[in-house]
């Protein structure tokens, strides 16, 4: 039971990191109807970015943890936002209307570019830091047993509810939300009535690529040790999470995180660890074959 | 003037994407991480990208009908051309081993492994137009069904060949059957997720496949039952043929092994392209609500797509093994089926020489790029370039991922865009009214 529940802890806060992702593969699908290949490698330069920005700071002298973090989070942020526009309008722009796949190879190559430009710029070998929020909380202790809650599975779920809340708020309730929605459902019909449709597809991949760094912000501050390699496993997984919940879905999107996340750490806790990726692709896999439209996903309609 | 303003705002992003990343360098040192400042590479690489973005503006300075006049005039000439540049790539196909240069040799045999794998991905993307991410894992299951067979029974390379063939046909089917619902994407994030599988539990099933280790041993391909030793002994080649033995003997033996499997797999694609399940799996590319109102069996055209392809993967595979007679899971990551993709896609989906060419810019180019990278690394011994001389290697990849976003932007549609379709009708046939009227017309 307190193993369980210490699973259980565990599972929800690596559910809220591959919701995250997930949404920005979600959004990005959901408008254009593409994979976006490099979303897991802009996560990846996400978690470098908190890396870096988070020694820059202590080399400047900042010593205060909230200070730093709300700095590392924004500048994270910040930057990746602008990694995600220049994604977008290097490779992904250039091939509107083109036929299907090109925008997939393209998209496959930016990935290659990108973490083999985090590889060659900061080194191959794993980064480790020390843990930034130290310790926790006692929840119960069972035959030997004690449940853990530490400090930063509060802060990482605490973020991320914030993040989306935001991120819920700026989708339903502003005028670019409304754009965004209408590209959604229908990006020709948008464009004859005056929505500058690029301009919407260029902010929903920076607006993805700036939930992705959180999340690369969250991973790093919860695992301590990132490479240049996080982003193709993680990305994947944050694709599944989104197929899972039902592909252009928003709540889809972090159900599905979610569900991955349990489904992970529940495997691993009691089966075995190393096939706890074969769990999560083949639960994929079932979901695809019995649910193809996923959990929250509308069923798409046969256009002859 | 609004190109140079153009070129300075493209050099202001670079500085913002390329100052913490290149700038700053998470650097171990005694206790813990700490940053070394790069202000040179930072300033070359942003430099790179204002003069880069002015040359591109210059080059686009040609009218948009300058451009497409230009792309139509290429693509009638490579279709023009298409018919000399078959007979001419053969030949020297051929006669490559004539050089008898042991590097050109590996190069080619490992260019027509690739040609080999897409031409069998060619025919699940490029005739039956179903998108797969995950092709690397019939290439993984041939050559691990060969490695094993051959350890377990010590069956010889062409008795497991087929046998391995057959298996990762099976396993194309086994893969088929739950994915014959999706469409897409979605069809291309389950074969993603099945080639990831694959590569999971070949490094995890440690009794089967000794696990990251890799099989080695794998026997080497036989000449009519003459083996390639050095003791030129008399069931060898040499002592066969008394001829002094030597290695490049089978590796020349193996390019030509191998092309004969990609002419093989080639020719088979002919030959069912014009068949009634090619013309299908050409249909059900164009349009597949078509297909089943016309009704063709959706599910066998796919399912057959989905083996034949694997089928030639596992041959790729079985011979990869042999060539090496060492495999691990490290040779079937992704990388592997995105590097095949891409050569099926910019070829142009469905030409097979398209798909020829591709192979040989992509892989070809990949290793003249390593050559040309530890060419120039070795030339730097100035100590200005100390840092940067011994990690040009790593480049290469960088620059590959560049390359293909690069290729896409500029063809989109490959190199060779024309889909003709294989079978076309010339003229109306005469049909009797009373067969119209039973239905037959």
């Amino acid at each position: 039971m307190a193993y369980a529940l210490q699973q259980l802890i565990n599972g929800v806060t690596l559910g809220m990191i591959y919701g995250l992702i997930a949404v920005g593969y979600t959004m990005v699908y959901g408008i254009i109807g593409m994979i976006n290949f490099a979303h897991g490698d802009v996560f990846m330069v996400g978690a470098f970015l908190s890396l870096i920005a988070l020694l820059g700071l202590s080399a400047l002298g900042i010593t205060s943890v909230p200070l730093a973090l709300a700095l590392t989070l924004i500048f994270a942020a910040a930057i990746a936002a602008l990694y995600g526009w220049t994604v977008e309008r290097v490779a992904y722009r250039p091939l509107r209307g083109s036929f299907r796949l090109a925008p997939l190879i393209s998209a496959i190559g930016m990935s290659i570019t990108l973490q083999n430009f985090v590889q060659v710029s900061q080194g191959a070998r794993v980064k480790p830091i020390e843990p930034v929020i130290p310790g926790g909380i006692q929840i119960m202790n069972q035959g030997g047993f004690t449940v853990q809650l530490s400090w930063m599975q509060i802060a990482i779920v605490v973020i991320t509810l914030v993040i989306l809340g935001i991120f819920t708020w700026l989708v339903t309730r502003t005028p670019l939300g409304r754009t965004m929605r209408a590209c959604e459902q229908d990006l020709k019909m948008a464009s004859l009535l005056g929505i500058d449709t690029d301009r919407t597809i260029s902010l929903t991949f920076v607006i993805g690529a700036a939930l992705a760094a959180v999340a690369g912000f969250l991973f790093l501050l919860y695992y301590g040790v990132i490479d240049f390699y996080i982003g193709f496993i993680a990305g994947i997984k944050a694709f599944t999470a989104a197929v899972l919940g039902g592909i252009g879905s928003l709540p889809g999107a972090v159900l599905g995180g979610l569900l991955i996340g349990l489904i992970e750490v529940f495997w691993s806790a009691y089966f075995s660890v190393e096939y706890k990726d074969v769990a999560a692709f083949s639960i994929l896999i079932v979901v695809l074959i019995f649910l193809p439209t996923g959990i929250l996903g509308r069923a798409e309609v046969e256009k002859v | 003037m609004s190109g140079l303003r153009d070129a300075f705002l493209s050099a202001l992003v670079a500085l913002g994407l390329f100052v913490p990343l290149v700038g700053l360098v998470t650097t171990p040192s005694d206790h813990g991480l700490h940053l070394v400042v790069r202000p040179v590479a930072t300033a070359v690489v942003v430099g790179l990208v204002f003069v880069g973005r002015l040359a591109m503006l210059a080059w686009r300075g040609r009218t948009r009908r300058d451009a497409v006049k230009a792309n139509r005039a290429f693509a009638e000439r490579i279709t023009r051309a298409g018919k000399y540049v078959t007979p001419v790539l053969l030949a020297a196909a051929v006669a490559l081993p004539f050089t008898g240069s042991r590097y050109y040799i590996d190069l080619g045999t490992l260019v027509l492994t690739y040609i080999m794998l897409g031409w069998g991905l060619n025919i699940v993307v490029g005739l039956a137009g179903l998108l797969d991410l995950g092709y690397v894992a019939f290439y993984a299951v041939g050559a691990y069904s060969f490695a094993i067979l051959a350890h377990t029974f010590g069956l010889g390379f062409w008795t497991c060949l087929p046998m391995a063939g057959l298996l990762a046909a099976l396993w194309g089917i086994m893969l088929g059957f739950p994915v014959l619902r999706l469409r897409g994407d979605y069809l291309a994030i389950v074969t993603l997720a099945f080639g990831e599988i694959i590569r999971i539990v070949l490094i995890n099933w440690v009794s089967l496949t000794n696990g990251p280790n890799g099989i080695t041993d794998i026997p080497r391909p036989t000449l009519f039952g003459l083996a390639f030793s050095m003791d030129g002994g008399d069931g060898t080649v040499a002592g066969f043929l008394g001829i002094e033995p030597a290695v490049i003997q089978r590796i020349i033996f193996l390019y030509y092994v191998i092309l004969g499997l990609a002419l093989l797999t080639n020719w088979v694609t002919l030959r069912l392209r014009r068949m009634p399940l090619g013309r299908a799996w050409e249909a059900l590319r164009e349009d597949e609500v078509a297909c089943r109102s016309l009704g063709i069996n959706v599910t066998n055209t796919k399912l057959t797509a989905f083996a034949i392809g694997a089928f030639f993967g596992g041959f790729a595979g079985a011979f990869f093994a042999t060539r090496q007679a060492f495999i691990s899971p490290e040779s079937f990551t992704f990388i592997e089926s995105a590097t095949v993709l891409a050569i099926v896609v910019l070829g142009g989906m469905g030409s097979q020489l398209g798909v020829a060419l591709a192979a040989i810019i992509m892989i070809g180019g990949l290793e003249a790029l390593r050559d040309f990278l530890s060419f120039l690394g070795d030339q730097m011994n100035n100590p200005v370039f100390a840092g940067i001389a011994s990690e040009l290697p790593l480049y290469r990849m960088l620059i590959f991922g560049l390359a293909l976003v690069v290729m896409m932007v500029l063809r989109p549609r490959g190199l060779i865009s024309g889909r003709t379709p294989s079978v076309a009708m010339t003229r109306p046939k005469e049909i009797a009214a009373e067969l119209v009227a039973q239905g037959r017309g």
